[in-house]
């Protein structure tokens, strides 16, 4: 990782078939927003088994104990491995609990990683957990350093829209190099969410390509529809 | 070739990978030669400089397809019997030094506190609350009818709420012990002195203003798995701190990450003597109708499998 390189929370992984795999690690903030559902989502699960088992005498006081001592230590466990790694905290953030090298977790990672949530939580409120975090470059807490897991963004569903064809594909007048094309294709998809104004600022920064168009978008658009079609 | 057409032949072999990682139905046996055929093609997108929506799409695809091939599939509990019957022995004895530390640190300090307690009977005060002091005493007094192992009404409920005392208790006790050894062994330390000086002031004490009739048959029983179950998180714990203050050629982060494995395959057996210390000590030691011997012996005997149990289950070969 060279000084130009764009401070960025992606890290790579190369899988056995030579792929580089960009992971998205998350940072500290999506965590303890999933961890205060998760805390929640715990605190109601106590209430409703404490009133059940609180039917049964003394018997059921034990039994809610036994209940407790799995629910705070192997909750997240249970979750983490059974539901691809993702907790309900964690799934209505977007996260999801992955090994380092992009597989799924197993049984025995996940218990060490959550065993040491008591570490993380000292001196008080996650404070070594957070430092951990933000001394680690992908966002380690404690647990995940000594499991050896991330924390990762998952891939946000319907992702950039494919690019309509447009009426006459045009060919640029000059040749571009690949991260040009590139960027012509990726403004021609995103077109759809950006508002005609900024649209229209944005293809301005094209500079000489649109300089005689009447229309700049549209211009760049036709550009963008001849090399994703006939291309090189 | 351009995105368009490429886009156009590909296609159907996407959406047939897409099916079988969705879990729909389809022929699995497909799956690595597709996963491998969409690697191949995320590859060529990326250096073609393809627009990013379609880069985007294949690197999800190659990531389910990688967490899906990758994942370890396999029926655990053969493997759990054959650890049981003596893989977690092994494992014990392969890690010797952290558990005789660990049972160093753990025994002779309440041994000490034993001692001293029943040398000084004042300083008791000086190593425990007095509020706690009078909650034993109140609980092993043998004049009182509803001492522990004296008591004839006790429930079968009320065991089953001790039951989950315990297991809550005493685990969460192993687990912390466990998890401190990750500040360089300090906090594992920290919690064996003291529950090793708590206990052995205590035990000192009742045995001094004599309650030890009380005490000793009913803690001695389920003692013989709790107690080594505290060694034996103590040695886990020891273990990660190790890994930390002396890495050897390792990285300090990889030393903590391999040895943190290790340590918790003893750990998982102290979790194991703690549950069934927890019904020992929940059902059998407080039972009032028995003889005190026969509660000695018993304890004698659980002593004695757990110690034959580390020393020679699981040898074979000079393991």
């Amino acid at each position: 990782m060279n000084a130009d390189a764009p401070l960025d929370n992606r890290r790579e992984v190369e899988t056995p078939e030579g792929i580089l795999l960009h992971l998205s690690v998350a940072g500290p903030l999506p965590r303890a927003l999933a961890w205060a559902l998760d805390l929640l989502l715990r605190g109601i699960l106590y209430l409703v088994l404490g009133l059940l088992f609180g039917l049964l005498g003394r018997g059921g006081m034990g039994l809610f104990l036994v209940a407790l001592f799995l629910i705070e230590w192997f909750y997240p466990v249970l979750f983490e491995v059974r539901f691809g790694g993702r907790t309900p905290g964690k799934r209505a953030l977007g996260l999801r609990v992955v090994h380092d090298d992009g597989t799924p977790m197993r049984w025995g990672t996940s218990v060490i990683r959550n065993l040491l949530l008591v570490v993380d939580f000292l001196p008080f409120l996650y404070a070594a957990g957070l430092a951990s975090m933000l001394l680690s470059r992908e966002f380690r807490r404690l647990g995940d350093l000594a499991a050896g897991t991330l924390v990762v963004h998952d891939r946000p569903a319907g992702a950039i829209p494919a690019i309509a064809p447009a009426d006459k594909p045009r060919r640029p007048p000059v040749a571009l190099d690949e991260e040009e094309r590139q960027v012509l294709l990726d403004f021609a998809a995103r077109l759809e969410r950006l508002t005609p104004e900024r649209a229209r600022e944005l293809a301005l920064a094209a500079g000489p390509l649109v300089a005689d168009a009447g229309d700049p978008v549209a211009r760049l658009r036709d550009h963008a529809a001849w090399i994703a079609g006939e291309g090189r | 070739m351009n995105q368009q057409d490429f886009i156009a032949s590909r296609e159907a072999a996407w959406q047939r990978l897409e099916a079988l990682l969705d879990g729909r139905d389809g022929p699995q046996a497909e799956l690595p030669a597709l996963y491998r055929q969409a690697c191949h093609d995320l590859a060529l997108a990326r250096e073609r400089r393809y627009g990013h929506g379609l880069i985007v799409r294949l690197e999800d695809l190659v990531l389910r397809g990688h967490q899906t091939l990758y994942r370890s599939r396999h029926d655990p509990w053969p493997a759990i019997a054959r650890w049981l019957a003596g893989g977690l022995a092994r494992a014990v004895r392969r890690e010797w030094r952290f558990v005789a530390v660990s049972a160093a640190l753990f025994y002779l300090p309440a041994l000490f506190a034993i001692g001293l307690v029943l040398w000084q009977p004042q300083l008791v005060t000086s190593l425990l609350d007095v509020e706690i002091i009078r909650q034993m005493e109140a609980m092993y007094d043998p004049s009182r009818p509803d001492a522990v192992g004296r008591d004839p009404e006790r429930r079968a409920d009320s065991g089953l709420m001790m039951l989950g005392y315990y297991i809550r208790n005493n685990t969460g006790i192993g687990f912390r012990t466990f998890a401190g050894g990750i500040a360089f062994g300090l906090g594992t330390l920290f919690f064996l002195l003291y529950n090793a000086l708590m206990l052995g002031a205590v035990a000192g004490h009742l045995s001094a203003i004599g309650f030890g009739e009380t005490f000793w048959p009913f803690v001695l029983g389920h003692g013989a798995l709790e107690l080594n179950a505290i060694v034996l998180s103590g040695a886990a714990g020891l273990m990660l701190g190790h890994a930390l203050i002396a890495p050897g050629r390792l990285r300090r982060l990889d030393a903590l990450r391999l040895r943190a494995r290790a340590a918790l395959e003893i750990l998982w057996g102290a979790a194991l003597m703690f549950l069934l210390a927890a019904f020992i000590e929940a059902f059998w030691s407080p039972l009032a109708g028995i003889s005190v011997t026969l509660k000695y012996a018993v304890a004698g005997l659980l002593w004695s499998l757990v110690i034959a149990y580390f020393l020679f289950a699981g040898r074979r070969h000079g393991a």
